[in-house]
């Protein structure tokens, strides 16, 4: 069984689609999203119609985001970044969006050992950002105390691909995964799994992320996929949103 | 753990004889049950031993090498067969390859043998351990390892290199970097930056191959097998004793291959196994410096300043192979003689330009063919020696245009019929990772239903092939 993982989508259609028609060619049959399907991107309403026909009909998981959460309790002002794509996404959405991710649940199960949540499974409301060993083990050890079955924890929300995985010395240790290559992720090890970003990647090549599990063979992949990036930054000029946001997308960075 | 009856039977494996019970392991001939999938070649089961009282170590090593073995391409490494649940049933068939480890021979022909450690044999066998550690190399492996019982010799000279458990891919996970900051290898061969926890630079395995050839050569460890973490310290700023001391009529380019190994900092060993294999191939090539003639070790000053630099080293993180190994290709230029306009010498010698200036860590090999016939025994101007002499000459003269400051040159006239062929083999045989050469050269100019010799050798070769056309304007001006 392959499983595609997506996370921080932020509303562009055109990284989606890209991972969508990437996964289905190396043969995933379900879908994971990780959060953070809203936000910073042009086409939050045609992103939230294909991503709840993907759950309600071909059974995809999903996890709330950060910026998924911002939208359902909209913040009071328009000081940050995030918070004007907030403000900028809301009035896009139909009652039936709002409600899709009003009912999201923090974390969700994938089968008997994985778990999924955005941030960390340690305190998920509160999205901290793992960026280092310390922080992945803080997220391992608090999703093995929800259930000690689980060996895969699979997050988004810091905008790069990594893997952590705990040494016989119970240490957690950070690698940077090859775009492509099969990675063996052995069951009798703990893993943390971070995807990257579809929609916005933020370490200077413009490509979408995703990453694929493949639970009976034990491996993951790290997918980089072209999208039409240029297109994806055009919409997000063409509808008002900050320049930053395109430029992002147009360099990477 | 207790060792397996022969005749037990394993996953459709039936169990032989035992042929190895090491600390980590036991290594048994197996065969299929089914005798119709025999895969046409021998195997052997790697067993690790996994009983209460053993540590945690050997169980991650051969989860390691379980993890290696797989991905590994080529001749040099035993071919993965199948492998066991590593917790319900921990096993891994390979190919069982014929032939003697190093160790063997070491131990067969004693230090005095003179007769079997001859300079050309301990060569042969250095090059042929390098050309196996690049193999491997360029597979993002490091093997991290290398000692003479893990270097097998195939009957027919070339090398497969045995136990993956302490290797580094730098396409997965390293189960082993928990250990960082402490040693992770064996002792003897052991490279100094392996000490401070580097793991994945392929010049530690450079490193470990210097140590085998100075043992090879003189019968003595360079380093001794050190004990304690104090001693492998020593490591990171000692230069050990010249090879020439323990046998004097050692030859200097000999001792400065097995010295530019051992270098301390990795920087300054050979920056490939390639390169390695290229000079203990080429013995006359090698350029001599202090390093070969001295014959006695750096005195207390240099060992003291390098100790207060070694004083600071530390855990640094390893360029990924397959990149190290690009920043140093084997650059060859065929340079013709028949029948050649200057414009096309000049043509040539802008490509070589071109090409080394973008890769500062290059090195130029210049290879002139000539006929067989070309020589004759009677006529000592055409002797087979003066005529070498003459073409060595033109491919110093040829090369002498180039700035050659920051790199290592050598020049070969090879005597064969075939051009093309010629110039193949000897790509394939130094590891040569690009090959520049004139597209109408050679014989015949450059035609669509010809087989000319560019052509054949821009099919036929092992590397990148860059066909040189003439420039313009000295054609223009009928130079």
């Amino acid at each position: 069984m392959k499983i595609a993982l997506l996370s921080d989508i932020h509303a562009n259609l055109q990284a989606l689609e890209a991972c969508l028609e990437h996964a289905h060619a190396q043969g995933a049959q379900q879908l994971a999203l990780l959060g953070d399907l809203v936000g910073y991107g042009a086409d939050p309403a045609p992103v939230l119609d294909r991503l709840i026909r993907l759950v309600h009909e071909d059974g995809a998981l999903c996890v709330r985001g950060n910026h998924d959460a911002a939208v359902v309790t909209p913040p009071a002002g328009a000081e940050t970044l995030g918070e004007q794509s907030a403000q900028w996404t809301l009035p896009r959405l139909s009652a039936q969006h709002r409600a899709f991710l009003a009912g999201l649940p923090l974390t969700a199960r994938l089968g008997p050992d994985a778990l999924l949540v955005h941030a960390s499974a340690d305190g998920p409301e509160r999205w901290h950002y793992i960026t280092d060993g310390n922080a992945a083990e803080r997220s391992m050890a608090a999703a093995t105390r929800i259930d000690p079955a689980i060996r895969y924890v699979f997050s988004g929300h810091v905008h790069e691909q990594a893997l952590y995985f705990l040494t016989p010395t119970a240490k957690l240790m950070r690698f940077n995964p090859q775009p492509g290559v099969p990675v063996p992720v052995p069951p009798h090890r703990q893993w943390l799994a971070i995807v990257g970003s579809c929609g916005q990647p933020r370490d200077g090549d413009t490509r979408a992320m995703y990453a694929l599990f493949d639970a009976g063979a034990a491996t993951i992949t790290f997918h980089r996929v072209p999208y039409d990036h240029m297109a994806a930054a055009a919409a997000v000029r063409a509808g008002g949103l900050p320049d930053f946001f395109a430029e992002r997308l147009e360099k990477g960075r | 753990m207790k060792l397996l009856e022969p005749g037990t039977e394993i996953d459709g494996f039936v169990v032989h004889e035992c042929i190895h019970a090491g600390g980590m392991a036991h290594i048994y001939r197996v065969g299929y049950a089914n005798a119709a999938r025999n895969p046409g070649f021998d195997l052997a089961m790697k067993i690790p031993r996994m009983t209460a009282g053993d540590g945690a170590e050997n169980i991650v090593s051969f989860e390691v090498e379980l993890t290696i073995l797989p991905t590994l391409t080529g001749h040099h490494a035993p071919r993965f067969v199948a492998a066991g649940d590593l917790m319900r049933l921990p096993y891994l068939v390979m190919e069982y390859v014929h032939g003697d480890t190093l160790q063997h021979w070491l131990d067969r022909h004693p230090p005095e043998d003179h007769d079997a450690r001859s300079f050309e044999a301990i060569a042969r066998m250095g090059s042929a351990t390098a050309i196996a550690a690049h193999s491997i190399h360029q597979q993002n492996v490091c093997h991290l390892d290398l000692k003479p019982a893990n270097v097998l010799l195939r009957p027919d000279g070339s090398v497969v290199l045995l136990d993956f458990g302490l290797s580094c891919h730098a396409h997965y996970p390293d189960l082993l970097a928990e250990e960082m900051r402490k040693a992770v290898g064996s002792p003897t061969w052991i490279a100094p930056e392996q000490v401070v926890g580097v793991r994945g630079d392929l010049r530690s395995d450079i490193f470990a191959i210097g140590v085998m050839l100075y043992e090879m050569a003189t019968g003595e460890l360079p380093f001794g097998s050190p004990g304690t973490q104090g001693g492998l310290r020593q490591r990171l700023w000692m230069t050990p004793a010249p090879p020439r001391q323990h046998r004097p009529d050692l030859p200097e380019w000999l001792q400065e291959v097995i010295l530019r190994c051992l270098e301390p900092e990795a920087a300054q060993r050979y920056p490939s196994a390639a390169h390695l294999a290229f000079d203990l191939a080429n013995p006359d090539q090698v350029p001599i410096t202090e390093r070969g003639r001295r014959l006695r070790g750096p005195g207390l000053r240099t060992h003291f300043k390098r100790w207060i630099k070694a004083a600071g080293m530390h855990y640094q993180p390893s360029p990924l192979p397959t990149r190290q190994i690009e920043e140093v290709p084997i650059l060859m230029v065929a340079v013709p003689h028949d029948d050649v306009t200057d414009a096309t010498l000049y043509s040539l010698r802008e490509a070589a330009a071109r090409s080394l200036g973008i890769r500062p860590g290059a090195r130029l090999a210049c290879v002139a063919v000539i006929k067989p016939s070309a020589s004759s025994t009677s006529d000592s101007a055409r002797s087979e020696t003066t005529l070498q002499r003459q073409h060595l000459a033109r491919l110093k003269q040829w090369a002498g245009g180039l700035d050659l400051s920051r790199h290592s040159a050598s020049y070969h006239v090879l005597e064969a019929g075939d051009v093309a062929q010629a110039l193949v083999r000897f790509a394939e045989a130094n590891r040569v990772s690009m090959m520049i050469l004139g597209a109408a050269t050679h014989g015949l100019q450059l035609q669509r239903f010809i087989d000319t010799v560019p052509i054949r050798v821009a099919r036929d070769a092992p590397c990148t092939v860059i066909l040189v056309k003439q420039q313009l304007p000295f054609g223009a001006l009928g130079m």
